[in-house]
């Protein structure tokens, strides 16, 4: 069960909002490249974030880069998931490989601020300020047991080898 | 029931019958990460505990991004991906040499390759026939390790292309027209797959523009048939070997069809913020517009400049507008030279940029400053794409860009040409 605050942001959030190009000289010291965390799109949510709390988006989250520091800055910066209506490709695989777990649900009732709790076994989120019960679409088998090893470099380090 | 080009490819690659919406495990030919999302990569490899790169794989790594090093931060990220060459022996291409895209076209990739890179403009080599996507730096580090990497296969939308570009009408026109059309997450976790008889006026250089941009639409590939077009390119590099012919079946199935007549077609740009924001550039016209960057991995190729080497002759670029010309490749810049282009853009008043990305993603030259406004070839508008959250950015083609270059205001190149 993860419980904490949403941190909502709008739609088509790229990987220029998460993590800007010009922070590029920063990616091999990554605690400083964090910092930097949606540096221009919201530069509170760094101060303000916990550990726990989620990263909610509305629709195409993450198109842009292939960057994977930006899923890794978000998780960095304390979140515990995301949250999105839908996620670009290469950052959806990215998120489930640095071990951020990625729910596709509609974000739309959930408003900046509100107190969520999610469940991912039974796939439910409850928003504990609206009173507003949602559920999440399943992620493909093969990124269900990547996430479950928290991650892909420990899912590699355990099986050696992808298995289907 | 028929194949796509993508199940086609991918049925070789992973040795099964791929259909849309498989999980397959896939053998891969060609996989590059850069420096910035190189050091990362190794730095997964080394924690996953290989030592050597798989030994069925062309890896290589590219030092194009950041060229020469604007920041010691990064120039040391440049030395690691120099280090990691030289120990494991995968290619290193290093400064000056040019961009990742456009070298895995011109030399590295073939038709019926799988090439993944750790950069979403890894799709370009769909325009040579490759199923080319790209990854983040886990990923790759799994790939340099283990040769292969986990794929679902995608649903394909297919692309129905007839007549011809009209005067002063671009491959970028093309492109930029379906993306605003079907919205910058219109083909997300799908295929863009081009068919149709005006392919075959569709020259090599201009499918990789139009492969390139195919992520802007959310896709994951962008791919192009391997016919007589692409036969001719690979056959003008010494390169005929490599060539063989992919066509889909014809009762492929595909999730929908897009026609798109060439003939249809006008200059256009598109608007800050999203690439799918797109106007006629003769609607733009009293845009003001400080710089102007002809180049990038979307169109920095010789015919690119010579487009705009022929708007600019005997011209001079506007008093308030920079104009910075970056070549795609070291193989760019000299033929570039040696057909005179560079002369006359020099001439006109360009900035020549070392073969690389520049200014295209903001991480050193042309920053743009704050309210200014630049008219890019590049593939990407985002807020705070060249260096500064306040800046905006419109994209179009060459000719596009070199006529707002002259008139300092966007401006439909049908105006000047
Ligand atoms: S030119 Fe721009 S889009 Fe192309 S690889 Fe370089 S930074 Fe990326």
């Amino acid at each position: 069960m993860l419980k904490g605050k949403a941190f909502k942001f709008g739609n088509g959030i790229s990987t220029d909002d998460i993590i800007p190009g010009r922070f590029a000289h920063l990616r091999s010291n990554l605690p400083e490249l964090a910092k930097h965390v949606m540096a221009d799109a919201a530069p509170t949510f760094i101060t303000n974030v916990k550990p726990g709390d989620f990263f909610v988006a509305g629709s195409n989250l993450g198109l842009g880069s292939s960057r994977e520091h930006a899923p890794l800055v978000i998780k960095m910066a304390g979140a515990s998931a995301i949250l999105a209506k839908s996620v670009a490709r290469i950052f959806f695989r990215n998120a489930i490989n640095v071990g951020l777990p990625v729910l596709l649900c509609d974000t739309d009732g959930i408003k900046d601020g509100d107190e969520l709790e999610i469940n991912l076994i039974a796939g439910t989120i409850l928003d504990l300020t609206t009173g507003n019960q949602l559920t999440f679409d399943k992620i493909p088998e093969i990124m269900h047991r990547i996430l479950n090893e928290g991650g892909l470099l420990p899912y590699i380090q355990k099986h050696g080898d992808y298995k289907l | 029931m028929g194949k796509t080009l993508v199940e086609k490819i991918l049925s070789v690659k992973s040795e099964t019958e791929a259909k849309a919406g498989n999980i397959i495990i896939a053998n891969v030919d060609l996989v590059f990460a850069h420096e910035t999302t190189g050091p990362l990569a190794i730095r997964q490899f080394q924690a996953a505990g290989f030592k050597d790169v798989a030994s069925s794989l062309k890896a290589v790594l590219f030092i194009d991004h950041g060229v020469p090093s604007p920041a010691w931060q990064l120039s040391n990220d440049h030395m690691l991906l120099r280090r990691f060459a030289q120990e494991t022996g995968c290619l290193l291409s290093d400064i000056g040499d040019g961009i990742c895209h456009q070298i895995v076209a011109e030399s590295l990739a073939k038709p019926g390759d799988l090439v993944v890179g750790a950069d979403s403009h890894t799709v370009t080599a769909g325009g040579i026939g490759a199923f080319a996507c790209g990854m983040g730096s886990s990923d790759i580090a799994i790939v340099f390790g283990v040769g292969k990497t986990w794929l679902r296969v995608p649903e394909s939308i297919r692309i129905m292309v007839s007549g011809k570009f009209a005067h002063g009408v671009y491959a970028k026109d093309l492109i930029l027209h379906l993306i605003g059309q079907i919205g910058a997450d219109g083909a997300t976790y799908k295929a863009l797959e081009f068919s149709g008889d005006a392919l075959n006026n569709i020259s090599i250089p201009e499918r990789l523009t139009i492969a390139n941009m195919a992520v802007e639409a959310g896709a994951k590939v962008g791919l192009f048939t391997s016919d007589n077009v692409t036969k001719a390119y690979l056959t003008a590099l010494g390169r005929s070997d490599q060539y063989q012919q992919i066509i889909p079946d014809h009762d492929a199935v595909y999730e929908k069809t897009i026609n798109i007549n060439l003939d249809d077609l006008e200059p256009v740009v598109a608007k800050p913020h999203s690439v799918d924001n797109i106007a006629p550039a003769r609607e733009l016209k009293n845009i003001k517009i400080q710089q102007v960057l002809i180049g990038t991995c979307t169109n920095g190729r010789l015919d690119d400049l010579a487009i705009a080497a022929k708007i600019l002759k005997g011209k001079k670029h506007h008093p308030q507008t920079r104009l910075l010309v970056g070549p795609a490749s070291r193989g760019v810049l000299l033929a570039a030279i040696e057909a005179g282009y560079i002369q006359t853009l020099i001439d006109a008043g360009a900035v020549i940029l070392p073969p690389g990305c520049g200014p295209c993603l903001g991480l050193h030259q042309g920053a743009l400053g704050t309210g200014e406004a630049c008219l890019s070839t590049a593939n990407r508008n985002f807020k705070a794409r060249m260096g500064n959250p306040e800046g905006f950015i419109y994209l179009s083609s060459p000719a596009t860009a070199a006529a707002t270059a002259i008139t300092g205001e966007i401006t439909d190149p049908r105006e000047v040409i």
